[in-house]
């Protein structure tokens, strides 16, 4: 399916010239060298390279963890250079999901309260509505029957998807993924690729960084890194679908 | 920030390790219940050795043969026999602020009724020595003054005399015992006092008219004891002043020399007791405190574990939006809650072990309530002040390294 839409829609991440200089030392590490780009609103952006080129130091600043040292970063419009750690923090529990390689659930813990962790941390979310919003999130990735597993009771596969709930229950404006599929086998990851897609068709804005060059087949734009520059911008025109590949899998031990 | 959701979070993170949280309350249980209990038992012995005091009178005032005797010099036999009953004539006479004037000479022996007997102390005094040391007189009544004159062979006699010589609960009113070889015929018997805070049974006695333990028992003529009681116990000292200047008049003592007698008051004595086990209970509380500050060590100890081991909890709960304020609060309220339910064990633990020393050893026991607020205070304060550093290094992690530490 062609998006012949997308120049309409809105900004969502919008950086300009981003710099990223690590001090090691007395020697200076140049993570990020000037990185610009744009993605819109529904996109399913992989961002691509090999270790070292800067992937997650540009994720954890898409993500408001970490300040590039020079640059422009505009989150939905608003400006986050000047920010302060704590406005820095509010803007991370309302504009962004984030899904970790290794879950980081809390122990201990059952599927809803770790969904229902971030609007713990929004005042104006209550309690009813807080509930209401993790189940509808767990529902959405197909955990519905599983709200009171506890983490250490679930596959690695569903531990995921309760993680993604967790990104999902803020509703925010880009969802962040860094090799959220890494830890997975081949099948399990296809079916959080499966989910992925099915948020990007929901409209969702999705960043995924990755170093598995076969999962870029799946997303709707390709960003590649090398030493900190951006060596390609891809949109792409035939992106697969993860549901078709993973009927195409062969049944395994069951 | 929302305290409710915050509360909420360290709530449950607490619950997911209970019995490290039991643990780490053990220190604070035991430094609240042992502050409370130790000060119960100071405070207990205090009030009952003040209370036994004012029911001997708190006004009594004591004089002995012989100067003072913290030299430890040997005294000689006229000194022994300084007071006589001159003395005391003339302290009932021309003094102003000493109202009851009392003798007393007594001697220890065995007391015999029929086939029964007991070891006891007979007390040669007047009838002033009941209203000094507040006998009361239960069963029958007191001698009387005729009988002083008389030296009769007359006797009060106190409840544990009574259960010994009168087993099978006989009226020991009327009837006649003997004290050594002397027969007393019983006209009274003495209120109960029970046992006062040094463990002497104060019902083990019996009193004479002090002329029949004088001549009939001891054979003397000298007094071994004055006993008297000042106007209040504010006149005391006064009191004192006047009876050492009449003595030493009657003594014909010269400037330059030492008091033949000594003067000991009620007041003196309560203030010696009651520094004494003030001292007790300071030392008991410091001992119990310290136990206090060790549990608050070991709150800060485990919370420091707690955060090192919760590192990437605390980096994600960050990049989900959490605030280093947040951080700070959650563990601050985590470590007060530790504290703070080991408090509340602590004062029912503690209150629980004083009642128990009070029933099982029947020791005197009181609760202060100022003592409860405050252990409870300071341990609150354990918890915040222990949780501190730990929650602020929490609160400090910087989120991206927090989420990758393995
Ligand atoms: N906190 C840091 N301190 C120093 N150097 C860092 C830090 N984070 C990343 N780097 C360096 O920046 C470069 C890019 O790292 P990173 O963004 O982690 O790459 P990738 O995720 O693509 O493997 C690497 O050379 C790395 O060593
Ligand atoms: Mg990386």
């Amino acid at each position: 399916m062609k998006r012949d839409d997308t120049m309409e829609k809105r900004e969502v991440i919008r950086l300009e010239q981003i710099r990223r200089d690590f001090q090691v030392g007395d020697e200076t590490v140049h993570a990020l060298r000037g990185v610009s780009f744009t993605i819109r609103e529904g996109e399913f952006v992989t961002i691509m390279g090999t270790s070292g080129s800067g992937k997650s130091t540009l994720l954890n600043t898409l993500g408001c963890l970490d300040t590039p040292t020079s640059g422009e970063y505009y989150l939905d419009g608003v400006s986050v250079r000047t920010m302060d750690k704590n406005q820095r923090a509010t803007l991370r529990n309302r504009k962004i999901g984030f899904v970790f390689q290794n879950y980081n659930l809390l122990p201990k813990t059952t599927a809803i309260e770790n969904v229902e962790l971030p609007l713990m941390y929004n005042p104006q979310c209550k309690a009813a509505e807080r509930r209401r919003r993790a189940i509808e999130a767990l529902e959405a990735v197909g955990l519905g029957d599983r709200l009171m597993h506890k983490s250490n009771q679930m596959s690695g596969g569903q531990m995921q998807r309760v993680a993604i709930a967790r990104a999902l229950v803020n509703n925010p404006a880009v969802i962040l993924a860094d090799e959220a599929t890494g830890n997975l086998d081949t099948r399990t990851s296809f079916e959080v690729l499966v989910l992925f897609q099915q948020l990007h068709a929901e409209g969702r804005t999705i960043i995924f960084v990755t170093h598995n060059p076969e999962i870029a087949q799946y997303s709707s734009r390709n960003i590649t890194l090398r030493d900190g520059h951006i060596t390609g911008d891809t949109r792409n025109e035939h992106m697969l679908n993860a549901a078709e590949a993973l009927a195409r899998l062969p049944q395994e031990e069951d | 920030m929302n305290f409710a959701n915050l509360f909420r979070i360290a709530v449950k993170a607490l619950s997911n390790n209970k019995l490290r949280g039991f643990l780490t309350m053990l220190g604070i249980i035991i430094g609240v219940a042992s502050v409370i209990t130790m000060l119960a038992i100071g405070q207990g012995s205090k009030r009952s050795i003040q209370a036994e005091i004012s029911e001997m009178g708190s006004n009594m005032i004591m004089i002995h043969p012989g100067g003072d005797r913290r030299g430890g010099v040997q005294l000689s036999a006229d000194d022994m026999e300084s007071l006589k009953l001159e003395d005391l004539e003339d302290i009932q006479t021309k003094t102003r602020y000493v109202t009851y004037v009392s003798p007393s000479v007594n001697s220890a022996g065995q007391a015999v009724y029929g086939a029964n007997n007991t070891p006891t102390t007979v007390y040669g005094v007047n009838l002033d020595y009941l209203e000094i040391r507040r006998y009361r007189v239960d069963d029958g009544d007191t001698f009387s003054e005729q009988d002083i004159k008389t030296a009769a062979k007359v006797c009060l006699v106190g409840k544990t005399v009574v259960d010994e010589l009168f087993p099978d609960g006989e009226n020991p009113v009327g009837k006649v015992i003997r004290f050594g070889t002397i027969p007393f015929r019983i006209v009274g018997v003495l209120e109960s006092k029970g046992y006062n805070s040094m463990g002497m049974d104060q019902d083990d006695l019996i009193i004479a008219p002090y002329t029949t333990v004088q001549k009939r028992i001891l054979a003397i003529t000298h007094l071994q004891e004055i006993v008297c009681s000042a106007l209040t116990e504010a006149y005391t000292d006064q009191a004192i002043d006047e009876i050492s200047e009449i003595l030493r008049e009657n003594h014909r003592l010269k400037p330059s020399d030492e008091d033949d007698f000594s003067i000991r008051s009620q007041q003196e004595m309560a203030s010696m007791l009651t520094s004494t086990t003030d001292m007790m209970t300071i030392l008991l509380a410091a001992v119990a405190g310290i136990s206090l500050l060790v549990g608050g060590i070991g709150i800060m100890n485990i919370m420091y574990v707690s955060v090192t081991e919760r590192t990437r909890e605390i980096g994600l709960r960050m990049s989900i939006g959490a605030k280093g304020i947040d951080i700070l609060a959650q563990f601050l309220i985590e470590s007060i809650l530790i504290s703070v339910t080991g408090g509340l064990i602590g004062v029912v633990m503690g209150v629980g072990a004083a009642v128990a020393v009070n029933l099982i050893a029947a020791f005197p026991i009181y609760i202060q309530p100022w003592s409860v607020f405050l252990s409870f205070a300071v341990c609150t304060l354990t918890g915040v002040f222990f949780g501190w550093y730990p929650a602020q290094k929490a609160a400090m992690l910087d989120p991206i390294e927090a989420i990758r530490y393995e």
